[in-house]
């Protein structure tokens, strides 16, 4: 594959998957379980959305074909984005949204430290100005994994499903094809088959702490390095792109 | 009795020579009352205003301007947070206080009963909705309350950023296509009046105008306060190429502002009894946030109880 084109899917991932969880967590605004927490949670949105912003832009530059962080945020076609599957799920209750928040956060630390050192000057800068807003959101949902987990009765039960049900989609986070092995070869992405065993380390070290038993590892979901969606996608599509596609090529 | 005489002489004397009135002051029930009020009502405004700009950050047009809102709205957040502690220090908890709106015995601003249907709506709220609250809150800026005047000299900087943001949106539709225009006109028409609403009745027919005049709470009435807003407005207006839907709005050479037509009050009335278009949904959303929210503040409620008896424990 040409190292171009690896590198341009390579950032759409990345980019979607921050803009795909920010734009999740931004349907909390208003509607958290304290005012402290609306704050929070929107934090996290923002911090996402603009990496997902620097990613895209970045992108767009790499494709060589003049599209903007918004051409490219708002005029693909479904299958055309890339996120990980984990990153587009339901809110659910706050429980459901917290493993999400944690299993990804766990995640996107243990890359983005890797990315620090890309070969890619633009990947690398735009991945150490992050890692200090990524470290900050996996230290918010480890601590809030370890309240529901260990809070009270029915906080862990409730979490602990969440836990559960969310689990089948950790997988998709890991799998890699031929752009993944084009960048890992390139220096400027790590290979994540050596980041999972970390990964399962550190989860199953907060879950213990919160009291929580570690999901067994059964089927795992994939699909979404081919933008293959789950159905709770195209709704998230719809709300997106409706300005764009109901007043196309307008300035806002 | 002759003590709490000489307390009075002292609150009125601080009032009469504009020294604030402190947290720990003796000060009158009424003016306490009066405040909490006031203070309570403001907060409640901020946090149920989250709700219909809340409606337009999924489907916010560009990223830009999706970043903007949820900043905006994170600061309406914390707006919400030190109101409800300026009202704590009068002696009330956010508990209690937030208890109050949802069984409807506490009040917010009757603007955010009104829905966002469209973007352009956004830009209308920032500009003539958080326009209307700086006029409001520049005046409040010098209430004799001291943690209240802080507070309100702190949350006037950002809500002027915010007027400025809600104009710009309106500015680029106004600068687009024909449709984009029609959009704006649009929501300046099902804005304009309800914004002036928003500075209450008339001093004649306000309940609390006198009084809170009086102490200094408030420093301008209703109608002055209703007429500066609608001066200043009224050019930004022009320069947009809007209309303001008041056939009767003129400029007045000789007293050097603007006259206008009327007020429905009826409709004023009607919204404040819960009879907008979306009083139901406002409050449903704050009780749905906080039944919801329920089992998760119970959880970190119960966690740093466990967590502070397992360091006493190691401690022993």
């Amino acid at each position: 594959m040409e190292q171009k084109q690896a590198l341009f899917n390579y950032l759409l991932r990345l980019g979607d998957n921050a803009a795909i969880l920010g734009h999740r967590l931004s349907e909390w605004c208003g509607h958290g379980p304290e005012l402290e927490e609306d704050i929070a949670i929107i934090n996290t949105a923002l911090d996402l959305l603009g990496h997902a912003r620097s990613l895209y832009t970045y992108a767009g530059e790499v494709e060589g074909k003049g599209r903007d962080e918004d051409d490219i945020a708002y005029l693909r076609i479904e299958r055309e984005y890339r996120n990980a599957l984990i990153c587009e799920l339901p809110n659910g209750h706050y429980g459901d949204t917290i493993a999400r928040q944690f299993l990804f956060d766990q995640f996107n630390y243990l890359l983005f430290s890797e990315l620090v050192n890309s070969t890619d000057e633009t990947v690398a800068a735009i991945a150490a100005k992050a890692i200090k807003e990524i470290r900050y959101h996996l230290r918010r949902s480890t601590e809030w994994t370890l309240r529901l987990g260990d809070g009270t009765e029915e906080s862990h039960n409730r979490v602990q499903q969440s836990f559960h049900d969310v689990w089948m989609y950790t997988g998709d986070l890991f799998v890699q094809d031929e752009s993944d092995k084009a960048v890992i070869e390139a220096g400027i992405g790590p290979d994540l088959t050596l980041l999972y065993p970390v990964w399962q380390d550190k989860v199953k070290e907060v879950l213990k702490e919160a009291t929580l038993e570690m999901p067994e590892n059964g089927w795992m979901q994939s699909g979404s390095k081919q933008g293959r969606h789950t159905e709770h996608f195209g709704y998230i599509l719809s709300e997106l792109q409706y300005m764009q596609r109901a007043y196309p090529g307008c300035e806002w | 009795m002759a003590q709490e005489k000489d307390l009075q002489k002292i609150f009125e004397e601080k009032i009469e020579k504009e020294i604030k009135i402190e947290p720990k002051d003796w000060m009158p029930d009424e003016y306490r009352k009066n405040l909490i009020r006031q203070i309570s009502q403001h907060a409640h405004s901020e946090v149920v205003g989250m709700l219909p700009e809340g409606n337009w950050i999924t489907r916010a047009p560009s990223l830009r301007r999706k970043v903007a809102l949820l900043a905006k709205i994170q600061d309406e957040a914390g707006h919400g947070l030190y109101l409800y502690c300026a009202a704590e220090t009068l002696g009330k908890d956010r508990e209690t206080l937030v208890q109050e709106l949802l069984s409807g015995k506490a009040k917010y601003s009757s603007i955010f009963n009104y829905p966002a249907l469209t973007w352009a709506d956004i830009g209308a709220i920032g500009w003539l909705v958080d326009g209307a609250a700086i006029v409001n809150q520049i005046m409040l800026q010098k209430t004799s309350y001291g943690p209240y005047s802080r507070g309100m000299i702190r949350i006037c900087k950002e809500e002027s950023f915010h007027q400025r943001q809600g104009y710009e949106i309106l500015l680029t539709l106004c600068r687009g296509t024909e449709e984009q225009k029609a959009m704006a006109q649009d929501a300046l028409n099902r804005f304009w009046w309800p914004s002036l609403m928003m500075f209450g009745p008339s001093d004649k027919d306000s309940a609390h105008s006198a009084q809170s005049m009086a102490w200094k709470i408030k420093r301008m009435g209703n109608d002055d306060l209703r007429q500066k807003f609608i001066d200043q407005t009224v050019p930004q207006a022009n320069f947009l190429g809007l209309t303001i839907p008041d056939p009767e709005l003129k400029w007045n050479e000789e007293k050097q502002s603007y006259d206008w037509g009327q007020i429905d009050w009826e409709e004023f009335y009607n919204v404040i009894k819960g009879n907008g278009p979306c009083n139901k949904e406002r409050l449903a959303a704050r009780q749905a946030a906080y039944d919801n929210g329920a089992w998760v503040r119970e959880a970190a409620t119960a966690y740093a109880k466990k967590k502070a008896e397992r360091k006493t424990k190691d401690a022993a």
